[in-house]
């Protein structure tokens, strides 16, 4: 055993010796996400603080492993799960071993096959694929697979909190459920009708209706009906223009209920939302940043505002996500051996720079953490969003919110 | 019942704020024959020039100059850059206005940023005007149909009451024979051009505060633009009006009412198959109306085409 440990520690050094002398490489993280487009606001968000995160805590504090610094490059998808492929494949030819990708399910599913096949046909360059938003719980369950990693609790987890909180809620009789076309919209909804039956069989669900993704020019008619329908709250896992849009046709109509939104803030919305979204828009989150968690946050924030004075830390989960990559590479002890760097992620406990803790589970690479219902309003703001004087303050927390819930998944590990 | 009159006033905002666009686009494209790609980007400009200017001088001065601006910047680029483009023919002139969209876009992307600006409706139209069985109509939506109607009004006004209008609708058919008889159709061609822009960019101003203002704007605009002027006839104003607020309420409704495939089918005298999973027409079969909403005025488009090449108020097939 001590031989071992020794033999294993010289050649480690070796190889740390060698490594420094003869790379000291950027690792490269392959960004695929909307840079143009209706939803080219978010994807540009997402790609600054993936930027600042990899600066701030990997390249500012000396590299991993050896000095080797990670590079962002970011990739334009355009929403579409097509060009996402060809995007994928334009990046591992790069020598791209990590993809990182948030926006849109539709995309991280086409991603999350594309890239089993291609690590089972090409083991010499195998990538893993880092999912910081995509929460369709199909990619933790039924798609799982060992090359994905989600850092988002997903869309049940996040409707398993967020119905919580409206369960204590006894004004809430009525609840309309409206959402984009496509398999998370979907997913969203049908937790939202199974989980607020279990909870409250009072609550009826008076609506429960998808539009078409990225194509609705005025959501007048939908706001209608929900108005109409007499609904108490809205539940909605819109997001981009399609969230502000839905969110502030309804507003102006006449509602004046909660609306609970997956991603209802930042990306310019909570200016646009402002006074009219004060005390109406909630959002369900895993990171909170008013008020400010712990003075290592603050600092992340303040170095923050001052490289992008417009931009919001409004996804801390991507800062999670670059700090356990880096944990799992000084780990594995090498960021070309992705199946290493996997397996140290796998179960993998971190303590956030946010004060909260994220667990990646095992069994189907879905990150544990607190989940947070948000408020959005102008009073006791520290941290504002979009240069406005608005913000999203927390409200309530659910920690550690699902650990325990169940998984199809049957992982095949190389 | 009452929301029948809500979705009629819904749909008449979407259907004249649609005009606004398509009434320049037809004008452009029956007068010199110039699919105008760039018009959605223009009614972009127009919002974000109006935003620029509402922080610093409010709400009314941007409805004011923002649309001078982008006629100004329209009759520049026809001028300067369609006009020499013009003598290579049609294919040049059509990625001229493809690329320039494209150029517009990033330009906005590199000036605005991707994010959404809080471009808002002014307080002073930021109340409910009135409502009807508790569905609210905001005075900003009143203010936009008078806005709309106004310039429908006085555009058609100017193209049949007017000189100026009657040589615009004269260089429309004979450009050749008017140009002969001694008017200076360049510069008709550059004013129309101009108008038209303008035009979008007043839709641009209004639209900005209640759809968004974002890169996006004009994408999500731009194809069913050009829906409207085929649907409408290509070159008709009445047509383009006809068009705009057909596609207006037909969306609105479609969106309104959960009209499920279902019970047409079942109406067409097809049953419901036993076991809907396994069918392959499930996709088919569980279609609301909302979800394809946004497609109607397409499905319209292609049924127009096949029976009426011309459009509603087509005179001529092109």
């Amino acid at each position: 055993m001590k031989k071992t440990t020794k033999l294993g520690a010289v050649s480690a050094l070796s190889l740390v010796i060698g490594a420094s002398a003869a790379f000291a490489e950027n690792i490269k993280i392959g960004f695929i996400d909307p840079l143009s487009g209706p939803f080219a606001s978010t994807g540009a968000n997402g790609l600054h603080q993936l930027e600042f995160a990899a600066d701030y805590m990997v390249n500012q504090n000396g590299g991993v492993l050896d000095g080797d610094m990670f590079e962002v490059i970011g990739f334009d998808n355009k929403t579409s799960p097509k060009e996402s492929l060809i995007q994928l494949q334009v990046a591992i030819d790069q020598g791209i071993r990590y993809i990182v990708q948030g926006n849109g399910s539709a995309v991280a599913l086409a991603l999350t096959e594309a890239i089993d096949k291609h690590n089972r046909r090409n083991p010499d360059s195998r990538v893993l694929f880092l999912n910081y938003a995509a929460v369709d719980p199909a990619l933790t369950n039924e798609k799982c697979n060992f090359w994905h990693f989600r850092f988002d609790a997903n869309a049940d987890m996040k409707m398993d909190a967020m119905t919580d909180v409206i369960a204590e809620d006894d004004s809430i009789k009525k609840v309309y459920v409206i959402g984009q076309d496509y398999s998370f919209g979907k997913a969203v909804a049908d937790a939202a009708v199974s989980m607020l039956d279990e909870k409250r069989s009072d609550i009826e669900v008076v609506g429960n209706e998808l539009h078409p993704i990225g194509k609705v020019k005025d959501f007048t008619p939908y706001s209608r009906k929900i108005v109409a329908s007499g609904a108490d709250a809205v539940i909605t896992g819109n997001w981009g223009a399609d969230m502000l849009g839905l969110g502030k046709s309804i507003i102006e109509n006449g509602f004046d209920g909660p609306i609970y939104t997956y991603y209802g803030a930042g990306s310019g919305m909570t200016a646009a939302f402002g006074e009219t979204g004060k005390g109406v828009i909630r959002l369900v989150s895993e990171g909170i940043v008013n008020p400010p968690p712990t003075e290592e946050a603050s600092a992340y924030y303040d170095a923050f505002s001052a490289k992008y004075p417009e931009g919001n830390v409004d996804q801390t989960r991507i800062s999670n996500t670059v700090g356990m990559l880096a944990e799992a590479i000084k780990k594995a002890g090498t960021a070309d051996d992705v199946v290493a760097v996997a397996k140290a992620l796998e179960g993998m406990e971190y303590q956030t720079i946010w004060g909260s803790k994220v667990m990646m589970r095992p069994e189907d690479h879905q990150a544990i953490q607190n989940i947070n219902i948000l408020n959005h309003t102008d009073e006791d703001v520290t941290y504002t969003f979009d240069s406005s004087t608005f913000g999203v303050v927390n409200e309530a927390t659910v920690e550690m919110a699902s650990a325990d819930i169940a998984t199809t998944c049957e992982m095949k590990r190389p | 019942m009452d929301l029948i009159l809500v979705n009629l006033i819904d749909g008449l905002v979407t259907g004249l704020l649609l005009f606004m666009l398509s009434a320049g686009l037809t004008l452009i494209f029956s007068m010199m024959g110039v699919l105008n790609f760039a018009h959605a980007s223009f009614y972009m400009l127009g919002a974000y020039f109006a935003y620029q200017i509402s922080i610093a001088l409010g709400f009314w001065m941007g409805l004011l100059i923002a649309p001078l601006i982008v006629g100004v910047l329209g009759a520049g680029v026809e001028r300067y850059g369609l006009r020499r483009v013009h003598k290579y023919g049609h294919v040049p002139e059509l990625i001229f206005t493809f690329g320039l969209a494209l150029l517009i876009e990033e330009l906005v992307q590199f000036i605005w940023g991707k994010n959404q600006m809080p471009y808002n409706v002014p307080d002073i139209l930021n109340f409910t005007a009135f409502a009807i069985s508790g569905a609210a109509i905001p005075a900003y939506k009143i203010f936009m149909i008078f806005v709309s109607v106004a310039i429908f009004i006085g555009l058609l006004f100017v193209l049949t009451k007017t000189r100026v209008g009657m040589i615009i609708q004269a260089a429309l058919s004979y450009p050749r024979t008017v140009e002969a008889l001694g008017h200076n159709v360049p510069l008709i061609f550059m004013g129309v051009f101009g108008v038209g822009t303008a035009l979008a960019g007043v839709a641009g101003v209004i639209a900005g505060p209640v759809l968004g203002t974002f890169p996006g704007m004009a994408f999500v605009l731009g194809s069913i633009v050009f829906v409207t002027i085929v649907i409408g006839g290509l070159g008709s104003l009445w047509g383009a009006l006809v068009a705009s607020l057909l596609i207006g309420w037909i969306t609105t409704f479609a969106k309104s009412y959960n009209i499920e495939m279902e019970n047409i089918l079942n109406g067409l005298g097809i049953s419901t198959p036993e076991n809907l999973d396994e069918s392959i027409f499930r996709d088919l079969w569980s279609l609301t109306s909302p979800q394809i909403a946004d497609i109607l005025p397409y499905i319209l488009m292609v049924l127009i085409l096949i029976f009426r090449p011309a459009g509603l108020f087509g005179k001529r097939s092109t």
